[in-house]
């Protein structure tokens, strides 16, 4: 699968050939195929995502996410009332599930980009042995079922797990919980005011599960190009007197920012879209729900247009990151051919 | 493994941070799995292994991936052919939306499909759909009803909730595999070839099966690998559109969470062993038909 990923041609780098040996009706009959084929598997899926988002119109779509506020002069009856208040707490559900989806990937991305230029500095510019094994297990996530993903961490750090004493009285602080408390008690003005016991079943799971299913995407979309650039303008900075780290940020990473840059998105769009592992590690609770997992969630209690205004925002983003690919893939045959 | 090749710094920190994260993040991990598999006696495995409702789920998942990655290996080589050698207008864009089923989270794309394939939605309903179109067309422009209403009520694709609509979805989940496999060869590939074999008086037919479809065959192979390999373990997208009925319409990743909701995680991780053994298999297919048709290439 990865070498999929990594082999991929950019498209429309190389205009159509001419098609030598078909006819013009055979021609016709495949590229109408082709474009039956992508309307109806993807195309019309997309396209309805939208529809059904707005299935209410602009201001049902925009309800989703901020309910209507009561006029406070109106005099409302039980069932209106309850229906108000029903709403601001599904809207407050979804904040938080954004919210919380926003925070994994904030996390996920700088761990994912460390590890991959680390991963991919050493595996294409030096020999050793043992590389091509470590290249294949960089990429054994890729192969893994999500479930099996979400199942390996909960077998590990959960109750009767293999590391599961320490990890169910294991004590962090929740991110969200950060204040400010003035000088008063330390030096230091910020403390959190609520912490989590234990991994499994809190966002910290959801962290770790998001790692490992995104962990192979940036050193894959760095490696094939480290590995062409070789080692020579290194070495030559090198000699001239620069220290490695120099090197890097002036060499290295100048080089690679475009290919960074790519497999930062493809982390992103994955660790916002992750529903398998980390639906197994979030035990199903509220306060847990990603985006996708509150999709399910709307998506089982029958509020379909509340679903798809949330799956509207996720489908805009794989658009965006489409669009970025793209421009990337454009930008980088620009300057090779310069 | 020469010494000259170590003037660039920072090989043993990248290499020991690289391992590090890898060990405490995917191998332990996955060690784990295995481990508490490896605690469970054989009987027992067998027995949870064989365990009807497990073996149905099995059955599904193993089925359908197949044709989920069956139709995609004929529609995917048909749609790379078109897509990299004829011109036609939004050839760019429908290249472009190849890579969509990448970037869209697998619950969206199940939760859409549900929805197309209901009985009231774009593609479930597709017959009374075009029936009220049309006769809403002919009555704004005063002529009435056109079609009976019942005239096309058999043309419907109720798949939500039937195997078919999880082969469906699959379809969605791993048509960029095949595509984007068989693509970057076909782009190589020299058209003096095709001018060659029908100076010698091959027909069209000839020239695709003896001469271009052996030079793209690895690549179609292991696309097809990877799309089936992809679709045995996917999750999200699949259990929006099943109808998960166990023993019936359940698929082996919904098994594994079923038994770890149950609290049975002995049986969860021998099912998520089964699956990791099949796609590790897989894996190991692909890496090798690749790894034989460079060694080919470069001997020719």
């Amino acid at each position: 699968m990865a070498g999929v990923l990594a082999s991929k041609a950019p498209p429309g780098a190389i205009a159509a050939r001419p098609a030598a040996t078909e006819s013009a009706l055979g021609r016709r009959i495949l590229i109408g195929i082709t474009v039956a084929f992508l309307t109806l598997f993807i195309l019309i899926p997309l396209i309805n995502v939208f529809h059904q988002a707005f299935a209410k119109g602009l201001d049902g779509y925009l309800a989703v996410f901020f309910p209507p506020e009561p006029d406070p002069n109106a005099v409302l009856n039980y069932s209106q009332k309850r229906r108000l208040a029903e709403a601001a707490t599904q809207a407050t559900r979804t904040w938080h599930s954004i919210g919380l989806t926003v925070a994994v990937a904030s996390i996920v991305i700088p761990l994912n980009v460390i590890f991959g230029l680390a991963a991919a500095w050493a595996t294409t510019k030096f020999e050793f042995r043992g590389r091509t094994l470590l290249t294949v297990l960089i990429d054994l996530p890729f192969s893994v079922s999500p479930v099996v993903a979400g199942l390996v961490f909960v077998l590990l750090l959960g109750r009767n797990g293999i590391f599961g004493d320490w990890a169910t009285q294991l004590v962090w602080p929740d991110i969200f919980s950060l204040r400010w408390v003035g000088f008063g008690e330390s030096f230091w003005p910020l403390a959190f005011e609520r912490t989590h016991t234990g991994i499994i079943f809190t966002p910290l799971a959801i962290v770790i599960a998001t790692i490992f299913v995104t962990f192979p995407f940036v050193a894959r979309s760095l490696a094939p190009l480290m590995a062409n650039l070789g080692p020579d303008e290194e070495t030559a900075a090198l000699s001239l007197g620069a220290s490695g780290w120099r090197t890097f940020f002036k060499i290295t990473l100048p080089n690679v920012k475009w290919a960074l840059l790519y497999g930062v998105i493809l982390t992103l769009t994955r660790a916002f879209g992750e529903f398998g592992a980390v639906s197994v590690v979030s035990g199903h609770i509220d306060v847990n729900d990603t985006m996708p997992l509150r999709i399910e969630k709307l998506w089982n209690e029958y509020n379909n247009q509340a679903a798809f205004s949330v799956a509207s925002v996720l489908t805009f983003l794989a658009l965006v990151s489409l669009v970025a690919k793209i421009a990337i893939e454009w930008k980088t045959t620009n300057e090779a051919k310069r | 493994m020469a010494d000259s090749s170590r003037v660039l710094p920072g090989f043993s920190l990248s290499l020991g941070y690289t391992i590090f994260y890898l060990s405490a993040l995917v191998l332990i991990p996955l060690g784990a799995l295995v481990l508490k598999t490896a605690q469970i006696s054989p009987d027992e495995l067998w027995k949870i292994i064989t365990d009807p409702i497990v073996v149905s789920a099995y059955k599904l998942t193993f089925s359908a991936s197949f044709y989920a990655a069956a139709i995609n290996a004929v529609f995917g080589l048909i749609l790379a052919w078109t897509l990299v050698r004829y011109s036609f207008p939004g050839r760019r864009f429908f290249d472009a939306l190849i890579d969509f089923p990448f970037a869209l989270p697998t619950a969206v794309a199940g939760l859409t499909y549900a929805n197309l394939y209901l009985k009231d939605g774009w593609i479930g309903g597709l017959g009374p759909n075009i029936v009220g179109g049309v006769n809403w067309l002919s009555s704004s422009l005063g002529g009435g009803q056109l079609i009976s209403t019942t005239a096309l009520d058999w043309l419907t694709f109720p798949f939500t909730g039937q195997t078919s609509g999880i082969v469906a979805v699959l379809i969605f989940v791993s048509l960029p595999f095949v595509v984007r496999s068989i693509q970057p060869v076909l782009q190589e590939w020299d058209p003096e070839f095709e001018t060659a074999a029908r100076s010698l008086g091959a027909d069209r037919f000839t020239i695709f099966r003896r001469v271009i479809f052996p030079e793209i065959f690895p690549a179609w192979f292991s696309g097809f690998g990877a799309a089936f390999a992809r679709s045995i373990g996917e999750y999200g997208s699949v259990i929006f559109i099943a109808a998960n009925i166990p023993g019936k319409s359940q698929i082996a990743p919904l098994q594994i969470v079923t038994k770890l909701d149950d609290f049975q995680y002995a049986a969860a991780s021998a099912i998520g062993v089964v699956l990791l053994i099949v796609s590790l298999l897989l894996l190991f297919v692909i890496n090798s038909i690749e790894r034989f048709s460079r060694r080919h290439e470069r001997a020719a």
